[in-house]
């Protein structure tokens, strides 16, 4: 082990009695294994410039592809006219509808079953749509090779909200369906008639409208592939920026026809996915198809106004939520209507039988009897979608419908809305729970996490503040926003979850070597998560072995095992309990090995964790560690056995886990201007065991921001056009550094009970969790003023205008001093 | 198109490139001369993951034609290991390279080439910076991983160790400790350890799926 990758644990962190690890007790987990903090392997690839990105990939003999899309939103393709563009020396070809449909190509199925052009060849259905590709031999000519490709529309009248598509009246974007309306599903949960009784015989009902806007996960590396048909092998290798890199092999063969074993993806240094890169786009079955037709590697890599404009939105679902409950609080029962805008296609990226994910978990941590809901979702001409943006297939919307009625309860009752959730948690008796739509929840112990929150950011002391502030007329209103949520991840099980049918498991297979050292494969796809770290410390505590001696492989269908891949936090649950199968199969395999190498029947060969090594049982003294019996796996095997010592497991897992968190958010709201300042966030997250600190704290600290930037900032906005407005990073807002404050990590352990090491996931919980803590602390900060809601994003504009609506704005100008004598400035004049 | 003829002096080594007048300056250092280290992310400018230091300054390449380099010294993350300063921490690298590995300042690693350039021309120009000066400079370069906690970490880390002090070990925070006996519900002891550190069974058999 060297000194300059693994870190002792710091001194915090080992007075550490919280339940998590604790290496300074004597247990021999010094190795880099579970709950260490571990430096992560991977970096120095990163720090040196020497990853490996999709756009970092050049071939013999590579091409550029640029593909000419659509500015209009809705538009019936008249001509297309290639020649001007074949005319350059450069361009090499340029293809379109026909040409694709030549190979069978010309269009692809979604993961939701429904049918998307690759290219256009009748109508366009949202702006930016894929219409053509120029392929040509630079970056800039195949640039040049798009702008001659000329292009008539016949415009038409888009219709771009899912509440003007629900019209009888309005343009119809989907004729190749045969429907004459833009209706996709209407989905229902729940026991509708026995929530509407609960309503009815309720003393205390409240009502909230509230939109989840359209969002984009905007990771920094966008979407792209290098295609490569070799005609010799008959192969095609497909370099792309993959969270899926073996359901995307599947998807590909079936769509080009070319055995699934002719058809390799490899998903190389990935910059970042949150769900972008799960679904198959235009851009990589035109690259793909381009070099099947050249027989030259072609690569597509999307600009940032592509990325945000074609690839698949989030979110977008038009809530409106009710909750009932008696006159102490008692919340009795939930009821929420769903529009849900899809865009131009259903091109959601979630399991099969899910058409709204798992939005039915919006009972959140409560124990509610009665709940109902319906999402009832439309086409639109805006870009196809919506899948789960580092999100558990709508556990997001659930979330934030849930904890934002929890907090409208509160106010109804004037009760504190720290107390209307201690009232209605799930008890931890009551585990495993089942919830009134249908899920079972491993493990939880809500009150816990909320007290221990409340505890940390003095919550008594805030509220005080909060009330001195409106007591002294402060310019800046206090605001103290709670989020107790429960998440849903780590599907399958393979029964109920699917993606294109394939069941989600999810695979691990690992190699001892002979000398001693691990290599491990795995089906899941690290984007940023740090699998090649964490995947060798669950190995590393299984095996006894050296977190350095073990290294993790991904990403490479053609030596990876068939894995589902990574989003909806599913790499821990799934991945990470395949892994820890593995390395105790290997163990097992390992103990008859040792029995014979020691001379002692197997089962007085016992393991002993602490020296990481099996012993004969009652002399601790004669044992073997796994590098010395790898050595005699192949080179004295035992007569009876196999040789070699290796394992294979796919997990498919019992059920999802069901991590969770106490957030609270601490705002100032400045009457002024409608700036809201985040003071303080605390994020308490527990995910059951922690494999790794410091990625976990990591993970949690990335998705608070991207949660802040869902609450503060980020929109996908469309005119009337269909235009989209907020199509770039010049409009579509990410946060920076200066609009994330130092986010405050705590947490709790409830292991999973039905996970081989009691780990939930923690990657998604952050995004979940905080956009509700952020809007119920701005609500907070006016809620004396009658105010119960501000949409998303909440721009100082539109916080200003509810500050104002409730009269609490101050004019600028009446505190503005000014020194210019007025008589003297008009002299000037 | 017609080319002109530029001269870059790239990590030390000076190039003599032909270039058309529109080429952007990330893609002469990424495609003509294959350091490809220095990243695109937005095409606009906002992004700064295709951050260099050039001339003295955290330049954004995409927003930079070549032509205009032309004659200048320009630094990419893959000359950091060069530096003077390399090699002053723990490791071989430049005390920021060092920095965002010690303070976990980097997930994906997209924008951290960015993030180290505009770092150093910090570092170059306030040596000692507050973690809002921190802040304010890296506020042109967009992560989407990380939060930029640990990045303005890792910066401190640098700034400590070029200033001659000990850096903190770790980026791990915890906040105050519950009560202990918390851990154990939900689980079974894991090791025969009676004080054992985690709270995981290994020898537990996963009940398994609907068809297992």
């Amino acid at each position: 082990m060297s000194s300059e990758t693994r870190d002792k644990p710091d001194a915090k962190y080992r007075e550490d009695e919280d339940g998590g690890p604790n290496p300074e007790k004597d247990c021999g987990h010094d190795r880099g294994g579970m709950g260490e903090e571990v430096k992560r392997k991977e970096d120095r690839r990163f720090i040196t410039g020497r990853g490996n990105y999709v756009d970092d990939i050049k071939k013999e003999g590579m091409l550029h592809c640029e593909i000419v899309r659509s500015p209009h939103a809705h538009a019936n393709v008249e001509s297309i006219n290639t020649e001007r563009a074949e005319k350059m020396d450069e361009v090499v070809a340029v293809l379109t509808a026909e040409d694709l449909a030549a190979h069978d190509l010309a269009t692809m199925p979604t993961l939701m079953d429904d049918t998307q052009e690759v290219l256009v060849r009748d109508k366009v259905k949202f702006q930016s749509q894929e219409v053509a590709a120029v392929i040509a031999t630079d970056r800039y000519a195949a640039k040049d090779g798009a702008e001659r490709v000329e292009v008539e529309y016949d415009t038409l009248d888009p219709v771009v909200e899912a509440e003007k598509a629900k019209d009888e009246d309005a343009p119809v974007v989907r004729e190749d369906l045969d429907q004459d309306d833009n209706h996709i599903f209407t989905w229902e949960t729940g026991d509708e008639e026995a929530t509407e009784e609960a309503f009815e015989e309720a003393p205390v009902t409240v009502e909230e409208d509230m939109y989840y806007q359209r969002l984009h996960p905007a990771p920094i590396e966008t979407c792209g592939c290098v295609a490569d048909w070799d005609q010799d092998d008959e192969k095609m290798t497909v370099h792309m920026t993959s969270q899926a890199p073996h359901a995307h092999r599947t998807l590909f063969s079936m769509v080009s026809g070319i055995p699934e074993n002719k058809v390799r993806i490899v998903s190389p240094d990935v910059g970042g996915g949150f769900g972008n890169k799960v679904p198959i786009y235009p851009g990589y079955v035109v690259a793909a198809a381009a070099s099947y037709v050249l027989e030259r590697p072609v690569k597509w890599v999307e600009e940032r106004s592509e990325n945000i404009q074609t690839t698949s939105f989030a979110r977008d679902y038009d809530m409106t939520g009710r909750i009932a409950a008696t006159e102490d609080g008692e919340i009795t029962a939930v009821d929420v209507d769903v529009l849900a805008d899809h865009g131009a296609y259903n091109a959601a990226a979630q399991p099969s039988k899910f058409p709204a994910g798992f939005f039915k978990i919006f009972t959140g941590s409560y124990d509610i009897e009665h709940a109902h809901g319906t999402v009832d979702a439309y086409y639109t001409n805006t870009a196809p979608g919506g899948i789960a943006y580092r999100c558990s297939f709508r556990v997001t919307e659930a979330v934030y419908l849930i904890e934002r009625m929890v907090k409208a309860l509160a106010q109804e009752l004037d009760m504190d809305p720290a107390e209307v959730r201690r009232k209605n948690f799930i008890p931890k008796e009551a585990f495993p729970y089942e919830s009134s739509t249908g899920w079972t929840y491993d493990s939880g112990d809500y009150e816990r996490a909320l007290d221990k929150a409340l505890e940390s950011v003095d919550y008594d002391e805030l509220r005080e503040e909060q009330q001195r502030r409106i007591a002294n007329d402060d310019d800046k209103l206090l605001g103290i926003g709670l989020s107790t949520f429960t998440e849903i991840v780590g599907a399958g099980p393979g029964k109920q979850c699917d993606i294109a049918g394939v069941e989600m498991f999810d695979s691990a297979e690992i190699r001892v070597h002979p000398t001693g050292n691990a290599t491990v494969r795995i089906g899941v796809q690290t984007q940023g998560q740090g699998h090649e770290t964490t995947f060798a410390q669950i190995v590393a505590e299984e095996l006894g072995l050296d977190v350095e001696d073990v290294t993790v492989e991904h990403g490479d269908t053609d030596t990876e095992p068939y894995g589902l891949g990574t989003y909806a936090s599913r790499s821990t649950p799934v991945g990470g309990a395949a892994t820890a199968v593995a390395a105790r199969k290997v163990r097992e395999k390992a103990k008859s090995i040792a029995s014979n190498e020691l001379e002692v029947a197997e089962e007085d060969v016992v393991w002993d964790r602490q020296s990481g090594a099996f012993h004969v049982k009652g002399a601790p003294d004669r044992s073997l560690t796994i590098e010395e019996i790898a050595g005699a796996s192949y080179m004295n095997s035992p007569p009876d056995e196999e040789p070699g010592l290796e394992a294979v497991d796919y997990y498919d897992p019992p059920n999802m886990t069901f991590p969770f968190g106490a957030y609270v958010c601490v705002v100032e709201v400045d009457r002024e201007t409608g700036e809201v300042d985040i003071r303080n966030f605390y994020a308490l997250d527990d995910c059951g065991n922690r494999i790794n600190p410091m990625i976990v704290e990591g993970q949690v600290h990335g998705g608070v921001a991207q949660g802040i930037g869902t609450a503060m900032l980020e929109h996908v906005t469309y005119d009337d056009e269909g235009n989209v407005t907020a199509g770039d990073f010049m409009n579509y807002l990410l946060p920076t550094s200066m609009e994330i404050p130092e986010i405050e990590t705590d947490y709790t352990v409830t292991p999973s009970p039905h996970h081989p090491i009691g780990a939930k996931g923690v990657g998604e919980s952050p995004t979940v969790g905080s956009p509700p803590a952020v809007v119920n602390a701005v609500v907070d900060a006016m809620e004396h003023a009658g105010v119960t809601h501000v949409d998303m994003p909440m721009t100082p504009d539109r916080v200003w205008e509810v500050l104002d609506d409730a009269g609490l704005a101050i004019d600028p100008a009446e505190n503005m001093e000014f020194d210019i004598d007025v008589e003297d400035a008009s002299a000037d004049d | 198109m017609t080319k002109k003829e530029i001269s870059l002096t790239i990590n030390g080594t000076e190039h003599e490139l032909e270039v058309e007048p529109r080429k952007l300056l990330v893609h002469a250092i990424r495609e003509d001369l294959d350091l490809t280290g220095t990243h695109i992310g937005c095409d606009t400018g906002n992004c700064g993951a295709c951050t260099v230091y050039m001339d003295g300054q955290a330049v954004k390449s995409c927003l930079t034609f070549a032509v205009q380099a032309d004659g200048s010294e320009i630094t990419t993350v893959e000359g950091m290991e060069d530096h003077p300063d390399a090699g002053m921490g723990e490791s071989d690298l430049h005390p920021i390279q060092e920095g965002f590995r010690e303070m976990h300042g980097l997930q994906c690693g997209y924008c951290t080439p960015g993030m180290i350039m505009s770092a150093r021309a910090l570092l170059e120009e306030n040596p000692d910076p507050t973690e809002e000066e921190i802040r304010e400079s890296i506020s042109g370069n967009l992560c989407r991983c990380t939060g930029y906690q640990n990045i303005v970490k890792a910066i401190q880390y640098a700034a400590d160790v070029m200033n001659g002090r000990e850096p903190p070990e770790s980026p791990v925070e915890h906040g105050e400790a519950a009560e202990p006996e918390a851990a154990s519900d939900g689980g079974t002891p894991m090791c025969e350890a009676d004080d054992c550190c985690m709270d995981v069974d290994t020898d537990f058999e996963p009940p398994g799926g609907d068809h297992k």
